[in-house]
């Protein structure tokens, strides 16, 4: 067994685009589940919309880096007051029907081959990055050590991504710590009881859909911008992937998303070299690599199901919470 | 203000709120809120129909009635929890029709819960905190910069603190609302309601579940509101509280009014007593239903007689 590039293949997923677009992701459904208690199953809408509004703008507008970056946020914040709207004055379970079928309407409409030349349906879109890749700071060259190797553009991205996820946890941190925080926390527990002290429920669970929203779309952009994005991405085992690492890290938690993003593409990569592995020396009986890589998936269902059951608060989740879970 | 409940004084009751003789939908004097015509329906079901009916204020003001009498569907109704088919409603001259809940409680009018809603993974403070109106950090931009809201955070800080003292709840303020009893939660969301400096309170049940020790704590804290120049409003079915605090009492059955007036005078009001205390309260409950052989009066055995020879009897009052 080749322990060397087992090891590689984890230790440079720590440090990807794809774990950094996840936390943030997962950051963004942390505002929406875990502060303020909003069921949203389609955290890969909010990607979908924020990749696509980024690349659409920049290939079809020829908008600059930033010019799309703003473009991407702000498509999330209309899908997120689209989808609020309507549903956010009815029960919880309600928006979960709504936000997973709304992910999966954005993910067809981009696949349609109505706008073809716009989106590029099922091919997707390419060959966007020229304008982030222009204020690129770190002269070209290879960059890093041992399993961290970068080539000057990778590096940007990655940088890049860290400043944007430090920021969203900085503002998170700001938000949950502050009154703001207290209301959504109490609409959480509550909504009638924060109601009747006087509080626009509505208008507190429209700005938490929408502030979380604007983290899972700055997440798809982080997510597609070392190479190109593509609507078979953005599919419901997505939101299901982000689930689990927020889960797994603690939902009412701010750096919880941010090390469960971390364990779950650490697992993963993990998994993807040393279950086809196992195969290789005969381990795993009748399976084929390509059957032993899809294995992982099964782990990671398996493995949320077992966080849900014996750490619902996730890791980094107060202890005390668990006493009183409903 | 303490709140000494071993040695509660007997209470002064307000009197001379109305105008001329009680009758149901009587004139106050100085109402604070004025329901007229207002129904509510659910289904087939008429849940509240309200001709007209005056709060006093300044008093404490009992809404009593049998089980589904229409008490708590009025009660969301007045508080914008719920819209009526029909009617208008003001609230310190204010007409009501159309406002959403939270503005109602913005206005002052702050209500609690029948099953009380203790915010369970808050903290106590945190409970307390959110009560409080007004609150510069509980807009989304300010709240990125503590600099902005620290200050005013602490003065309700300070006001949540003494309101628990109060309460009894000072020691528990760092713990989660969920570890309370449920008399304890009670006593939370009192306490809460009353951050938000409300001119009338509304009080869903508040003795529902509580132990008589605490009922003795609860009833001065009700009666403390009114020292201070609130109006109460609240729904019981415990009588001795009703006579004990009440200074004036509506009766609802059937969704309508059927009589308010200052407890003592409304309690001999046979049309109360048919509708909601009981013709037969000295007898035993037992003998009543036939369950036991007592030494039934007469009276009971006319009631046993009727209740079975009329088991379809619906009208029966």
């Amino acid at each position: 067994m080749d322990w060397g590039s087992i090891f590689t293949n984890t230790a440079a997923s720590m440090l990807s685009p794809a774990t950094m677009a996840f936390a943030l992701a997962a950051l963004g459904l942390a505002v929406h589940f875990g502060f303020v208690g909003l069921l949203n199953f389609g955290i890969a809408g909010f990607m979908a919309v924020g990749a696509y509004g980024y690349a659409i703008s920049t290939l079809t507008f020829g908008f600059p880096w930033w010019g799309a970056m703003i473009a991407g946020i702000l498509a999330s914040v209309v899908f997120a007051v689209l989808l609020g709207i309507p549903t956010l004055r009815l029960r919880g379970d309600y928006l979960a029907i709504v936000t997973i079928g709304a992910a999966e309407i954005v993910r067809l409409l981009f696949t349609s081959q109505a706008w073809q030349p716009v989106t590029g349906s099922a091919d997707g879109l390419s060959g966007f990055q020229g304008s982030f890749r222009s204020v690129n700071p770190f002269p070209e060259g290879d960059y890093g050590f041992g399993p961290w190797q970068y080539t000057e553009n990778q590096l940007w991205v990655l940088v890049f991504g860290a400043i944007v996820l430090a920021l969203c946890v900085l503002l998170l941190w700001r938000l949950v710590n502050s009154p703001w925080g207290r209301v959504i926390k109490g609409i959480r527990e509550d909504e009638d009881a924060v109601r009747a002290l006087g509080k626009n429920v509505f208008a507190y669970k429209m700005q938490a859909l929408i502030v979380g929203g604007v983290f899972g779309g700055l997440g798809g952009i982080i997510y597609v911008l070392p190479s190109s994005t593509n609507p078979g991405v953005f599919i419901t085992s997505l939101t299901f992937f982000v689930w689990t690492a927020l889960l797994l890290g603690g939902a009412a938690t701010v750096f919880g998303p941010l090390l469960g993003a971390l364990i779950f593409w650490v697992l993963q990569a993990f998994l993807g070299s040393f279950l086809p592995a196992l195969v290789n020396i005969g381990l795993l009986g009748d399976f084929t690599s390509a059957q032993a890589g899809s294995l992982r998936y099964v782990l990671v269902g398996l493995g949320l199901m077992l966080i849900v059951i014996f750490r619902p608060q996730g890791i980094l989740g107060n202890k005390k919470e668990l006493t009183f879970v409903k | 203000m303490s709140s000494n409940s071993s040695a509660l004084p007997t209470p002064v009751k307000t009197t001379g709120l109305h105008v001329g003789e009680p009758a149901p939908g009587v004139a106050k004097v100085d109402p604070i809120m004025v329901i007229d015509d207002v129904s509510r329906t659910f289904g087939g079901l008429t849940a509240v129909n309200v001709k007209h009916l005056e709060i006093p204020r300044g008093a404490i003001t009992a809404l009593i009635g049998p089980n589904g009498a229409g008490k708590t569907t009025l009660f969301n109704l007045m508080t914008g929890f719920d819209s009526p088919d029909t009617g208008s409603w003001s609230f310190d001259g204010e007409r009501l029709a159309g406002v959403p809940a939270y503005k109602v409680a913005q206005m002052g009018q702050v209500r609690t819960f029948q099953l009380t809603k203790a915010l369970g993974l808050l903290t106590v403070m945190d409970n307390m905190k959110l009560g409080a109106k007004d609150q510069q950090g509980e807009k989304i931009l300010p709240s990125l910069f503590p600099f902005l809201w620290r200050k005013q955070d602490a003065l309700i800080e300070e006001r949540a603190l003494e309101l628990l003292e109060r309460f009894k709840l000072a020691k528990l303020k760092d713990d989660f609302a969920a570890s309370l009893s449920g008399g304890q939660r009670k006593l939370l969301e009192m306490a809460r309601a009353l951050m938000s400096e409300p001119t009338l309170v509304m009080l869903d049940e508040p003795m529902a579940g509580v132990n008589p020790a605490l009922t003795e704590s609860l009833l001065g804290h009700i009666l403390d509101l009114k020292t201070q120049g609130m109006t109460v409003l609240f729904v019981e079915h415990d009588m001795h509280m009703v006579r004990h605090i009440a200074d004036w009492v509506v009766v609802m059955a059937e969704g309508a009014v059927i009589a308010e007036g200052p407890p003592d005078k409304v309690m001999k009001n046979p049309a109360v007593v048919d509708a909601y205390l009981g013709s037969h309260q000295e007898v035993d409950l037992g003998v009543v239903t036939g369950r036991i052989e007592g030494d039934a009066a007469a009276a009971a055995a006319a009631l046993f007689d009727n209740l079975h020879g009329d088991e379809s009897g619906k009208g029966g009052k």
